[in-house]
């Protein structure tokens, strides 16, 4: 059974897990990101209300392993109060930072969260029929290959 | 805080008397086995004690058919890559294994599949025991070893080895059986399951860490993997463990003892958590055989949530259990226990071990089934899956 995950989170991380920010869903959202997939094992979805181009309110909902919750809780709580461009220089690295560091294996988690982050911002501009700046990174996803049978026969 | 240790099948704390055993080859009688002097005759002697308390263990007819390794993983090594050398240039290169073996016997195939090796996957059932129907139709002339754990140690499934026993006999194919899960935890006998090699493990039946013995029946012709001294008979070089193997004796001679007692211990007290889990948590599916399994051993799938936070949450409560999920995002590799068993990936994350020990008590478990529905919860009520669910039920679709 796995063990890598085990010993090497930061108090941070510890923290933002067992007391994450921003659970939940925004009734009358602005925009929404929806990213990951089940059988990967993630899934986030984040909702933001931005108000005269500043985001007032935003909530996640995640399934994940501990560090996509914390790095959920996170971004949602770095968001907060940012205009929609400043939110866009939101960085998987600079949540990752905010946290305290992640183990390397788990570097993905915080991709995770950006490409939610941007994703709901995307979602913004095209409700409202303007053009998005947005740039979602690189889905990982691709490599996401359980059950890839290695059966021959 | 107490902490209330759930996680058998991953290693034990090592028996009081186990250690008041093994303390006294630390001090006074330090001595190395080959040497003739009387500290070497004193070490001599405790190993061939131990080696009986095992042999007595398994129901072997002669102590000279064990000998000590290093544990499970080399006593797995020794078997196949033994066979597979000794039988090589002769009679042929096929091997057939369950697709749910630890890694201990996966990867040492893979390796010799990399090597010209031929290897069958058998399949298993939703439960995960094998097919004997599937495993006569694998068997080719060039086959040598069947090698089929005898517990699962993530669902803890027993396999109908003594079927495969009769199967491998009828053949002429040498069987070898993990039986690190199973060895001390239920009855077992290498002549009524008709293994010609077995592996067991120390620190899985309250002994200590780093020792093992691979059973190798009389008769059996298989290569050694270490070269060196005269020791173990000449098929395992090396100045010997004594105070390990002397652990690893008096580990084997209480589990025989105990044994009865244990089960019935283990039993019911899984069956309680089992009842109470189902009772009390909804979305949640057993994994493994629920009547052929392990006494000690539970595997649940806890639908939309992920396994590693589960972990982590239950141990903030002071539970420790293990999960077999990891997200495949990042290239974790998850439990191919699981795929095998068909469990789809979405359940096969949520997926947690719980495996009982003789020390555990119905307090304990009374605790678990007291927090366990609280952090389930507290993780669904984060979970998009768990909300579309509960949007769907109150839609009325489900
Ligand atoms: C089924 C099985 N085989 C082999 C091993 C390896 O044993 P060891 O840790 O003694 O090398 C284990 C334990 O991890 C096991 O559960
Ligand atoms: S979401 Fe994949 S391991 Fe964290």
């Amino acid at each position: 059974m796995k063990s890598e995950f085990q010993s090497q989170y930061s108090t941070k991380v510890m923290e933002h897990f067992m007391n994450p920010q921003n659970v939940g869903q925004i009734e009358d959202p602005s925009g929404v990101g929806d990213v990951g997939n089940p059988t990967c094992g993630d899934i986030m979805r984040l909702f933001i209300k931005v108000e005269d181009g500043v985001i007032t309110d935003a909530k996640f909902m995640t399934f994940g392993c501990g560090a996509a919750i914390a790095t959920s809780s996170m971004v949602t709580e770095m968001v907060k109060g940012k205009t929609v461009e400043e939110a866009l220089e939101i960085s998987n690295r600079t949540v990752t930072e905010a946290l305290g560091g992640l183990p390397k294996v788990k570097m993905h988690c915080s991709v995770l969260s950006e490409q939610a982050l941007k994703s709901a911002i995307n979602d913004y501009y095209e409700r409202q029929d303007k053009p998005s700046p947005v740039n979602i990174p690189e889905d990982e996803h691709e490599q996401c290959d359980l059950y890839d049978s290695d059966e021959e026969e | 805080m107490k902490r209330i240790y759930l996680d058998h099948n991953a290693t034990t704390p090592v028996h009081p008397e186990v250690k008041a055993a093994m303390l006294p080859y630390y001090e006074d009688l330090f001595g190395n086995a080959s040497s003739v002097h009387s500290y070497g005759r004193e070490a001599r002697e405790a190993i061939d004690v131990a080696r009986e308390q095992v042999a007595e263990l398994i129901g072997a007819s002669s102590p000279t058919e064990i000998i000590f390794t290093s544990g499970g993983t080399e006593s797995d090594n020794h078997a196949i890559k033994g066979t597979a050398l000794s039988k090589a240039d002769k009679k042929g290169n096929h091997i057939i294994i369950s697709p749910i073996e630890h890694h201990a016997v996966e990867n040492t195939c893979e390796y010799l599949e990399k090597r010209g090796f031929e290897v069958t996957h058998l399949q298993v059932d939703k439960y995960g025991i094998i097919d004997l129907q599937n495993l006569e139709d694998a068997i080719k002339d060039t086959t040598i070893l069947i090698s089929v754990m005898h517990a699962n140690n993530e669902v803890g499934t027993i396999q109908p080895l003594a079927e495969v026993g009769k199967i491998a006999k009828e053949r002429g194919i040498l069987l070898h059986t993990d039986a690190v899960q199973s060895v001390g935890k239920i009855p077992l006998n290498v002549d009524e399951l008709g293994v010609d090699l077995l592996s067991l493990s120390a620190h899985k039946i309250y002994g200590p860490k780093g020792i093992g013995a691979l059973y190798i029946r009389k008769g059996t012709r298989i290569d050694s993997l270490l070269h060196g001294g005269h020791h173990e008979r000449n098929r395992r070089a090396g100045t010997e463990n004594v105070p390990g193997i002397v652990g690893l004796g008096k580990a084997s001679e209480i589990a025989k003892k105990e044994m009865e007692a244990n089960r019935e211990h283990l039993w019911s007290l899984t069956e309680k958590l089992r009842a109470g889990i189902q009772e009390e948590i909804e979305f949640v599916r057993q994994n493994g055989h629920p009547e052929q399994r392990l006494p000690n051993t539970l595997n649940f799938s806890f639908e939309f949530v992920e396994g590693e936070a589960l972990i982590l949450s239950l141990d903030m409560q002071g539970i420790c259990v293990s999960t077999g999920s990891a997200c495949t995002s990042g290239s974790l590799e998850p439990s191919h226990v699981l795929a095998a068993i068909g469990l789809p990936p979405e359940i096969a994350h949520g997926s947690v071990r719980i495996s009982l020990g003789r020390d555990n008590t119905e307090e304990e478990i009374n605790y678990v089934l007291e927090t366990l529905p609280s952090v389930v919860n507290r993780l669904r009520a984060m979970s998009p899956l768990y909300a579309d669910r509960m949007k769907k039920r109150k839609e009325g679709k489900l």
